[in-house]
């Protein structure tokens, strides 16, 4: 009996984790561009396996610094759950493709979930704070 | 009289407690998509400020600091700026 987990062991376990990730395309795309673009990206998810859990276009956004000479940009946002692979698949795919002008991916934890299921539900409260501070 | 610098004004301020909002109102998790909360713990040059200042613990100062970072990355944050506030 090997109470050691080797490899294999770990890649049968299928881990799933649950990821959000952000990316910017630049504002001369067209609508329909965009939509490409993201349905590209989409696609690019479904195909290896990840399960959509949100999605969320953020629309043309001023930028707070200038992005290649750019001050605005299409912000799209995608939630799944799928193992870590994924995410080297997905990032090569950003920055092979010169739409992108950014990307974020990042990994939820338990509280990062939660936050997020509030968010969409739109149930979070603005802690109102006493405005004593200098 | 002794030579030892006294202090002069022997006013007493009032010292206001701080506290880390964060324990206070349970909040678990600090969203870097939200620069509109964020913009509480930045200067108005957009420096991060010390937990000296906010009274975050350190624990939640790591994910304020790291959420900020992640911001600024998307643009959603900026790394200079002048006035912000």
């Amino acid at each position: 009996m090997h109470l050691v987990k080797t490899k294999k062991d770990f890649q049968s376990m299928e881990f799933k984790n649950q990821y959000e990730t952000v990316f910017i395309l630049t504002p001369v795309l067209s609508e329909d561009q965009m939509r490409d673009a993201v349905d590209k990206f989409r696609k690019i998810l479904t195909e290896n396996g990840a399960e959509l859990v949100h999605e969320e276009n953020w629309g043309l956004r001023k930028l707070a610094y200038p992005i290649q000479k750019k001050k605005t940009g299409f912000y799209q946002l995608f939630e799944f759950k799928a193992g870590p692979e994924i995410v080297n698949i997905l990032e090569t795919e950003y920055r092979r493709d010169e739409r992108v002008m950014r990307y974020l991916t990042v990994k939820l934890d338990k509280y990062g979930v939660e936050y997020n299921e509030k968010r969409r539900k739109g149930e979070l409260k603005r802690v109102e704070e006493p405005q004593n501070e200098e | 009289m002794t030579l030892i610098n006294e202090p002069i004004h022997q006013e007493k301020r009032k010292k206001v407690k701080k506290y880390c909002r964060f324990r206070k109102y349970g909040i678990k998790y600090v969203d870097y998509k939200d620069p509109d909360f964020l913009l509480k713990f930045v200067n108005e040059q957009g420096k991060i400020l010390p937990r000296r200042l906010t009274g975050n613990s350190l624990k939640y100062q790591k994910k304020v600091a790291q959420a900020i970072k992640r911001a600024r990355h998307l643009a959603l944050l900026p790394f200079v700026a002048d006035n912000l506030k």
